[in-house]
């Protein structure tokens, strides 16, 4: 498992599964995860996906951009597809027709924190022998940016307005990676595609664990988002920076920062501030203004708060 | 079990065409290191013997690899 160590020249060697041509946004946070997920595998490898932008945009009848097996699922039951895929294939493989195939499945928020919480669950407790990828844009952007249980708080979504009633998501980002976590899987990791070789190795450990993986990757929607499709990156690089979305991965029950967290954690003058990740966004911009200075304090205590947690699960 | 769909390079057409700021590479700059390719969310960026090119028939023109490119081998220019 130690061995791979992917250096881009290799990686690009590789043959592209997502190809381009399809119909996911300019400066689409979610393909560039799923690009660098897919330069992880080892082999033959099957996906699921989730119904969600990335399964509507790259599946238009009667093409798909995907050169690998690929099985459509509903918002509820990615999970169990993907268990059922497994069985699929080791009942092959029993039969002597053959290795079995790795299985990957990918969905979005609405996806996992919401419909497909129910199925996902039931696939960790089982323990089914797949990698889980949610790739997280926190909120419905498929069906017009509704909230999401993964949408932050202040967020502005088309059902979260901000105005003088309220001002965006009033609820809290459900703790996903936690939660999962606790069902005591051999491996769970958050990753961030700025952060490449970080998501790709955690990806590849997620691939060749045996059982239930599961990993967390932040994902920008500049629709959704509201911001210039050339930031994606960047966006995403804040996220880590400011501690928003800290990196880190839990192996048999042990928490380990990686990447930039970790560096973070040692030298804590490398973190930023959080309005250096929010001031890019269109949906935080209330937060930004003079007269919202205590809801933008309210959010760097509720990061710091987060990261003073991770950190500590992470016996930093 | 029925395949329905096929698998090939511009499911959704020339995506190009969806472009309103080209990305334009000057090789001279550029080092090979393949930042690019690996941010580029539509794997537009073709890895050739020497340098990096790229397909206009599918880069939609985001502008990612104009901002992650470190050697400013990368502009956007007006389509
Ligand atoms: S990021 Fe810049 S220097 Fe590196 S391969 Fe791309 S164009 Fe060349
Ligand atoms: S502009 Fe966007 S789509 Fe085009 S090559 Fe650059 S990163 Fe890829």
């Amino acid at each position: 498992m130690n061995e791979f160590n992917p250096t881009l020249k290799g990686l690009a060697a590789k043959e592209e599964i997502l190809m381009p041509g399809h119909r996911l946004c300019a400066g689409c946070g979610a393909s560039i995860v799923v690009r660098q997920v897919l330069k992880a595998t080892r082999g033959p490898t099957i996906l699921v996906n989730a119904t969600g932008c990335l399964e509507v945009a790259t599946t238009i009848y009667p093409y798909t951009s995907w050169a690998a097996p690929w099985i459509h699922s509903a918002f509820e039951n990615t999970a169990a597809t993907a268990s059922g895929v497994v069985a699929a294939e080791r009942a092959f493989e029993k039969k002597g027709l053959g290795k079995r195939s790795d299985v990957i499945a990918f969905a979005g928020d609405g996806g996992t924190y919401d419909i497909g919480f129910q199925a996902l669950s039931g696939a960790l407790e089982r323990g089914e022998d797949f990698l889980y990828v949610l790739y997280d844009n926190e909120a419905y952007m498929n069906t017009g940016i509704q909230r999401s249980g993964s949408t932050p708080r202040y967020a502005w979504t088309t059902t979260t307005p901000v105005g003088p009633a309220e001002m965006g998501k009033l609820e809290y980002k459900k703790p996903i990676d936690l939660i999962v976590a606790a069902h005591d899987i051999p491996y769970a990791a958050t990753a961030s595609p700025a952060y490449w070789r970080d998501l790709i190795v955690k990806a590849r450990k997620g691939i060749e664990v045996e059982g239930p993986a599961f990993l967390h990757a932040i994902s920008t929607c500049d629709r959704g988002w509201r911001h210039d499709t050339g930031e994606t990156v960047e966006i995403m690089r804040l996220a880590v920076e400011t501690c928003y979305f800290p990196l880190f991965e839990v192996e048999n029950g042990e928490f380990r920062l990686t990447s930039r967290s970790k560096a973070i954690a040692k030298r804590p003058e490398l973190k930023k501030p959080v309005s250096e990740f929010l001031k890019l966004q269109g949906r935080f911009s209330h937060l930004i203004k003079p007269e919202n200075a205590d809801k933008l304090e309210e959010v760097q205590k509720g990061v710091d708060r987060y990261w003073e947690k991770i950190k500590k699960l992470c016996g930093e | 079990m029925i395949p329905l769909s096929e698998p090939k390079e511009g499911a959704s057409g020339k995506t190009g065409r969806w472009r309103t700021e080209k990305p334009v590479l000057n090789k001279e700059r550029c080092t090979n290191c393949l930042l690019c390719w690996v941010y580029c969310p539509e794997g537009a960026i073709e890895r050739t013997e020497d340098k990096v090119e790229i397909d206009y028939d599918y880069c939609k023109g985001c502008g990612v690899c104009a901002n992650e490119c470190a050697r400013k081998a990368i502009v956007m220019e007006d389509e």
